[in-house]
């Protein structure tokens, strides 16, 4: 039996956990509001608001209820387009209908709960906040334009909520039904049972699984890792972090301590997948599935991270990422095993960098992503990884590269020719991310750009340039 | 005025086929598709799938009571293969079970046993091995051949351009039931509800009047469900109407990639022959289009190519040939422009070749050939009502394009490895459908006894907002508020052989009908009020849901006179015909007068080359649009954007991948990508042009549809401008211009 909260009534279903919540709500429910795009999590349509306790209150997140298993939802709240139904539209859905930003409608209430979700973020708004809020919201028809002034309408509304006591401002101002208020409560109430098979598949964010297999997983038996709060914890101590395998990108970006060590961190994490994603998509999801363009483990494996592995039977074992992957889609990890976490060296001093080239920009699927930590004692590197995706049958770690760097002078000569041993390590195969010749080609590209975005007054491009066209 | 949709949109409220409340005892259906691009079928083995629990019935073209036969245009489509498949995705058997997971299941139980056949996939391959689906149409005006030697310069060349998936975001589906006496009722996704009225009595072997499709919207269509829609709810049909039972069909996302058609690939040939004053004298083409396996929509598609090859230039001696090569490809169809943009490509592409020798901007060539005043396009129509100057003047004077231009120079000469480039991007497009037959519409008008009007029409509400504009029609013909008309879903059996939601030209077509129809009611009505009034009709004007005689106010209200106008047992019902005059096309001699007007305007698009990571920003889109008088600027700006945006996906980001063996590879969301709200550009500006709008358009209201859909292809031009910035060798004519062509371009090296 799986117990939550759907817009405001309360759920108690025998339907199989492995079922993905958009069929729910659709074919047992018959909330016809949430729409299927693509049942992959690259448009949109479906998103709902998925909210859970903490601290008592109840924060809430979109998630593309498509590669969401219903055993995700248990004591949790849902909202679909229909929860929102009150007599008057509500602030965002009367901008959409003011800058016609809504022309088929069939895209429309996955933005509605994409900008709903943005409304009761624990932040102040601004129109590229509200606007990055849809980025996992595809328009086929209205070309985007009325939608971002729908969005700077709404981050004008916003501007005066009451961030001390939100919920009831939001409310006041009819950008939720009344009964959002006594959601807490209610949930309190619910009892906290596990859904998991034991012995089941183990699914976390169902992101990529849900991709790969939904049929087979709809009435297959499953073991939930969010089940366990263990698997979700963010720690840093000693010069050292710990990301619990079932921490979603999400909240590794909002990890106010980890920003401090990643300057960058939001602008890089932008370039993986989409809100909603990131709001769903976990660590050890990410490695686990082994696709060589896997972003997360492409930054993590330029931080040389550790996997902390445990078996069913409680034996505990750790694994440098760069060792995890034998094989296309081979692991180390054994039957019964999980990933519980990964640590690893907090960048005090070493310089980082993350690249991704896509087809298009944002919410795509990398042709090659790169990351880099370099750290430097006077002019000599002390310490460099480098990891390259898209580049060989599974995630890179460029050991050859590294070693030739390392212990040498940073020179714009060793840039240039470490770029030959890159290139002369990986194995690019051509498919549908590109040619064989443009992932090199790129991959040079980005090796360069590692070191233009990472000290922009020793190496401009001319400078790297001038090196590269003379070998 | 806002789309009357909006609120049941923003409420999720809005009914789609999906949505429809489920019958009891609905059956649920999947397509079983060949998985071989060409191949004789050796055999068929059904009996694992049939024997799965929940299957009820699976049927292949053995069951067809009528005819295997979907084909629009030319009855070269089978709605099953038979003895032989000729593309990947082309339907074989439809399973039907008891829900959609068990008809999933059981599909993937059914072995075939395949003699593969040599499979083609490229066009010009197919045009040299003899392999067309219709013979070559050559347009020609002057001789190009004669003119050469008097040209100062000229170019020849080569171009390729992929196709575009639709990717409306409702996938096709029907959700037939059967209905007493062999009737059927079928809801399905298309803009054609009378083709597929049409092609399931053929199917079934029955009457059309047995089958009654109706329509109540679409969650996006772009051309994709005018032809390609039809075999869906046939399907449907065929086992509802076998079964007796409702059945319902609805292609996941990667049945509808894999099994439907797209927007052309073309590949082309050019030559161009230009004055020492850069006049061009002559202009040759041959265009490779890439049909796929069948018919469908490709014939009239070729033809409007051949209406676009001179996009908005005047051009003396011009030749156009097209191939319709057939390929083992699913087969391509209707796509927002329908072969215009493919035209336009090459002759914008043999422009920018010139410019390119020449060492000058493409925009010098262009402006010195602009269309005017009644010039003659090269299939005999009279150019007239021509705003292409003036789109073009206003264009530079209000986005201060020379300055533009200068800053963009600084910015190069400043920068090395950031580059920017620009583009101007000038369209002509020809408003009615080719096929002069269909430019006819009909409408349906009821005015009930309070006051309140139906409306249904043969157009298909589809986002373009068309219903919108009808109720804009009826509110203008009776003087009435909008409040107060509904438009009903558009239903064969209310408004008979419609043509498709097509061509730009429904809101015109029925809108006109609307008029008319609402206008012999209102004629009759105004004799009523003339005699309660006591005046003569001609005085009589309905305004402000009031009746005014002479211009004054006579106390009757709009209510009081429909009233008075029943209990005198005057017919308040009125069906109404349209058919667009002045139309007729010789398509042997290539001559005529098949347009109703055109559509005209300018665009000016620039963007930035990230030279090292070989990225680029479309950034800045501006544009002077031919709107006519519009009747809904808000509406009709959004079909301008949104078909600018679909424009440049298709030319940057969107690219079909199919391999050697006919297999869809872009064939998920995750590897074919449309434009999202970030690639969307930073400044995307819309201007209406000041230009009366011509008679032909409803209420002088331009079609405004597919036109600006063309304006995008200046983010092609604009990025390899930019590109050429910085590597003057890349040199190529390509489409999509991709990451990948953009950093393979910047360091490509000289040949």
């Amino acid at each position: 039996m799986i117990t939550f909260i759907l817009n405001h009534q309360l759920i108690q279903t025998d339907e199989p956990a492995g079922m993905v919540l958009l069929d729910f709500i659709r074919y047992k429910m018959h909330l016809m509001g949430t729409k299927a795009g693509c049942r992959e999590g690259d448009c949109g349509a479906c998103t709902v608001l998925e909210g859970h306790l903490e601290n008592g209150q109840v924060r809430y997140k979109s998630i593309v209820s498509c590669l969401t298993p219903l055993g995700n939802v248990q004591g949790k709240h849902i909202v679909t387009i229909e929860g929102l139904q009150k007599d008057k539209m509500s602030p965002i859905q009367q901008s959409i209908i003011d800058n016609s930003a809504t022309q088929c409608g069939f895209c429309t209430p996955g933005f509605v709960m994409s900008l709903t979700a943005h409304s009761l973020a624990q932040e102040a708004s601004s129109p590229q906040k509200v606007v990055n809020a849809i980025s996992g919201n595809i328009c086929r028809c209205t070309g985007y334009r009325s939608i971002k002034h729908a969005a700077a309408d709404i981050s004008a509304v916003l501007a005066g909520k009451d961030m001390k006591n939100p919920l009831e401002w939001l409310i006041k101002e009819a950008f939720l039904p009344e009964y959002f208020r006594d959601v807490a409560g209610r949930l309190k109430k619910i009892k906290e049972q596990a859904v998991s098979t034991e012995s089941g598949k183990p699914v976390a964010g169902g992101t990529d699984l849900y991709v790969q297999q939904p049929d087979v997983l709809a009435v297959a038996e499953i073991q939930f890792m969010n089940e366990d709060a263990s698997l979700q914890k963010i720690e840093i101590e000693d010069g050292f972090c710990r990301i619990g395998g079932a921490v979603t990108a999400s909240s590794i970006v909002q990890n106010e301590a980890l920003e401090r060590y990643f300057p960058k961190i939001k602008a890089h994490f932008k370039l993986i997948s989409s809100e909603p994603i990131r709001n769903m998509g976990t660590v050890a999801g990410n490695i686990v599935n082994a696709s060589p363009i896997a972003d997360l483990t492409i930054f993590f494996l330029a931080l040389d991270a550790v996997v902390e592995m445990q078996a069913k039977d409680g034996r505990k074992r750790d694994v440098p990422l760069r060792k995890f992957y034998t094989g296309y889609k081979q692991l180390v990890l054994q039957p019964g095993e999980t990933i519980r976490a990964i640590r690893f060296r907090l960048p005090e001093t070493a310089v980082f960098n993350f690249e991704k080239v896509s087809k298009r920009k944002y919410l795509d699927i990398a042709s090659v992503n790169s990351a880099m930590l370099l750290q430097l004692k006077g002019d000599v590197v002390e310490t460099v990884h480098l990891s390259a995706g898209g580049v060989f049958a599974w995630p890179f770690y460029a050991e050859k590269t590294a070693a030739f760097i390392r212990g040498k002078k940073l020179s714009p000569e060793l840039v240039s020719e470490a770029a030959e041993v890159l290139l002369s390590e990986i194995a690019p195969i051509s498919d549908i991310r590109g040619s064989k010749e443009y992932k090199s080609l790129l991959l040079r590209q980005l090796f360069l750009t590692h070191f233009t975005e990472m000290f922009p007054q020793q190496f401009t491009p001319e400078v790297l340039f001038s090196k590269i066209m003379a070998l | 005025m806002k789309n009357i949709d909006s609120k049941g949109h923003v409420t999720g409220k809005s009914v789609y086929l999906d949505d429809i409340p489920i019958r009891q005892n609905t059956l649920y259906a999947a397509v079983f598709d060949a998985s071989v691009a060409h191949a004789k079928i050796k055999s068929l083995d059904l009996s694992h799938a049939k024997d799965f629990q929940g299957v009820v019935q699976i049927f292949t073209y053995k069951d067809i009571p009528g005819e295997n036969q979907i084909g629009g245009i030319i009855p070269d489509e089978s709605l099953f293969a038979e003895d032989e498949v000729q593309f990947q995705g082309e339907p074989v058997a439809l399973v039907v079970a008891e829900s959609e997971a068990i008809a999933r299941a059981a599909r993937r139980k059914i072995k075939v046993e395949y003699e593969e056949l040599e499979v083609v996939t490229d066009p010009r391959e197919a045009a040299a091995k003899g392999l067309l689906l219709l013979p070559p149409t050559t347009f020609a005006m002057g001789h190009p051949d004669k003119r050469w030697d008097a040209c100062k310069y000229v170019f020849s060349g080569s171009t390729e351009m992929g196709g575009q998936e639709h990717l409306y975001l409702e996938t096709q589906g029907a959700y037939c039931f059967p209905q007493e006496n062999g009737n059927l009722m079928v809801y399905t996704s298309t803009q054609s509800p009378t083709a597929a009225q049409r092609s399931i009595a053929r199917v079934l072997g029955t009457g059309m009047h047995n089958v009654q499709v109706d329509v109540t919207r679409l969650g996006g269509a772009f051309g994709g469900k005018e032809d390609q829609a039809t075999a869906w709810a046939c399907l449907a049909a065929l086992a509802s109407s076998k079964l007796q039972k409702p059945v319902k069909l609805v292609l996941s996302r990667h049945d509808d990639l894999r099994m439907t058609g797209k927007r052309h690939p073309y590949s082309s040939d050019f030559k161009i022959g230009l004055s020492e004053d850069l006049k061009i004298l002559a202009y040759e083409v041959t265009y490779y289009q890439n049909g796929g396996a069948v018919n469908d929509l490709s014939p009239a598609i070729s033809e409007r190519t051949l209406f676009h090859t001179t996009n908005s230039y005047f051009i003396p001696d011009v030749k156009a040939t097209i191939y319709s090569c057939k390929t083992n490809l699913p087969p391509n169809t209707a796509f927002r422009g329908f072969g215009g943009p493919q035209g336009m490509f090459v002759i914008e592409s043999a422009i920018a070749k010139a410019a390119q020798e020449l060492n000058i901007p493409a925009s010098v060539i262009q402006e010195k050939n602009l269309l005017k005043e009644g010039d003659m396009f090269y299939y005999g129509q009279k150019a007239e009502q021509v705003n292409m100057r003036k789109s073009w003047d206003n264009a530079f004077r209000d986005f201060k394009i020379e300055e533009k231009k200068k800053e963009i120079e600084v910015f190069n000469n400043e920068h090395r490895f950031l580059k920017k480039g620009w583009a101007i991007m000038p369209i002509t497009f020809g408003i009615s459908f080719t096929a002069t037959f269909l430019n006819q519409a009909r409408a349906l008008v009821h005015v009930y006894t309070d006051g309140s009007v139906g409306v249904s029409t043969g157009a298909i509400e589809m986002g373009q907002a068309v219903n919108t504009k009808m109720a804009q029609v009826a509110s203008f013909a009776f003087g009435i508020g909008t409040s107060r008309i509904k438009l009903e879903s558009t239903n064969t059996t209310r408004v008979a052989n419609t043509s498709p939601t097509a061509a730009s030209a429904t809101a015109d077509l029925n809108g006109q009908a609307v008029l008319i129809a609402c206008d012999a009611i209102v004629q009759r009505m105004k004799n009523v009020a003339a005699d309660m009034a006591g005046t003569k009709p001609e005085e009589i004007t309905l305004k402000g849901e009031q009746v005014l005689a002479g211009g004054k106010a006579t106390g009757i209200s709009w209510e009081q006179l429909v009233t008075e106008a029943y209990m005198r047992r005057i017919k308040l019902s009125e069906a109404g015909h349209y058919a667009t005059p002045e139309l007729f096309f010789d398509k042997e001699k290539g001559k005529g007068h098949p347009f109703a007007y055109h559509v005209y305007g300018t665009a000016f698009v620039t963007a930035k080359a990230d030279c090292l990571r070989g990225t680029y920003e479309v950034e800045d889109v501006q544009i002077i649009h031919d709107f006519g008088n519009s009747m809904n600027l808000i509406i009709d700006t959004g079909q301008v954007e949104g078909a600018v945006i679909q424009g440049i996906g298709y030319v940057t980001m969107e690219e079909l991948a199919y391999d050697k063996t006919g297999r869809l590879l872009s064939n998920s969301l995750s590897t074919y990508k449309v434009p999202d709200i970030y690639s969307a550009p930073e400044v995307l500006v819309v201007k209406p042009l000041k230009a009366e709008g011509p008679k032909h358009a409803i209420l002088k209201s331009k079609a405004v549809g597919e036109p600006p859909l063309m304006y995008g292809l200046g983010a092609y031009f604009a990025i390899r401008n930019a590109v050429r910035a910085f590597n003057t060798d890349f040199d190529t004519f390509d489409s999509p211009i991709t990451p990948e062509k953009v950093l393979m371009g910047l360091y490509r090296l000289k040949k």
